[in-house]
């Protein structure tokens, strides 16, 4: 088991004691109240005034990548939900990645390692669709117009959902939504 | 009563736009719940009560950010080949960390696919071993390398 973790992103610079306090207060959701950031705020032990600027810093710098509503797919009628994966040539990840990325439907685009000869796809993305058909033919249509047709593939759907909610970053786990 | 094929799931207009058209940009303002009602051009009341009925019925997961992978904390996509007939068990005992937050069944020989997150690297990999030990099976471990996507929601269509 390959356990490194490359450092993925230019760094902006760790995230302070305090920037860890506010994501343990607001991982789980803001509270559905009036001044919700000032609920937040009584959770992490610092002023409203300090964490809406946190906030807004944190998202200037991509550690926030949205702030907003997070609707789960499964209950508006997006049921049929495909990992899609390809062993793609190193050199041609992320020319392929950035063409899957551009598309409505694919909810995520990731480069992962291989681990040969269990896993050999290293091109991830998630589709999210109303229907297995559906999907299926958006598969196509990305296989056809970015040029993957040649490029083993795998798809595979979810079947039962044993659990979703937000990532988890310590403190209290009822904390998370 | 929403009609089978009804892609609206009976939901109404203003559910339909807190849904679509907040998944980012929630104002950074005091009271963002108001800010968004003057802009729906309802009450914050109703804001307010329209997010909750949502989160009730699970249409909303949450309101809030969503975090970088590998930059609030670290990450990873695991996965395990697990028989069938055990697959229920072992998911349930997957899904009993904290640490996931994602865990689904998928059609492949590798069934049973999970994210697992932490606050650092060294509590992520004692979490690893500690779900290996607890399940006795193996997992493939596939961090992400490289993120192509920009994230602003997702489009939902009603029609």
């Amino acid at each position: 088991m390959d356990l490194s973790l490359p450092r993925l992103f230019p760094d902006s610079g760790p995230l302070d004691e305090r920037d860890r306090a506010l994501v343990r207060a607001v991982q789980g959701g803001l509270p559905l109240v009036p001044r919700p950031y000032a609920a937040v705020a009584a959770a992490a032990g610092m002023s409203e005034a300090e964490v809406i600027a946190r906030l807004r810093r944190l998202a200037a710098e991509g550690v926030i990548r949205r702030l907003g509503v997070v609707v789960r797919h499964r209950e508006l009628g997006y049921t049929a939900n495909a990992m899609v994966v390809w062993d793609v040539p190193d050199d041609r990840v992320a020319g392929l990645g950035r063409c899957l990325a551009r598309y409505p439907f694919v909810t995520l685009c990731y480069r992962r390692p291989r681990r040969p000869p269990a896993w050999p796809y290293n091109l991830f993305c998630m589709i999210h669709g109303r229907s297995r058909e559906g999907v299926l033919a958006q598969v196509e249509q990305l296989v056809r117009e970015c040029g993957l047709d040649a490029l083993p593939r795998a798809v595979l759907f979810s079947r039962r959902r044993f659990k979703q909610r937000g990532a988890w970053y310590g403190g209290d786990a009822r904390d998370a939504g | 009563m929403p009609t089978a094929g009804d892609k609206t799931l009976g939901l109404g207009p203003l559910e339909r736009r807190l849904l679509n058209d907040f998944q980012h940009g929630l104002p950074l303002v005091p009271r963002p719940y108001a800010a968004m009602a003057q802009r729906l051009g309802v009450s914050e009341t109703e804001v307010i009560a329209t997010l909750r009925r949502l989160a009730e019925r699970g249409a909303v997961s949450r309101v809030g950010p969503v975090f970088r992978p590998n930059r609030a904390g670290v990450s990873t996509l695991a996965a395990m080949a697990v028989a069938p007939e055990d697959l229920e068990r072992i998911a349930a005992i997957v899904s009993g960390f904290a640490e996931v937050n994602h865990n689904y069944e998928r059609e492949h020989e590798y069934n049973l696919w999970f994210v697992v997150t932490a606050p650092d690297a060294a509590t992520l990999r004692e979490v690893l071993a500690r779900i290996e030990a607890a399940t006795g099976h193996a997992m493939l471990e596939l961090p992400l390398l490289e993120d192509f996507h920009i994230d602003l929601g997702f489009e939902l269509e009603w029609t």
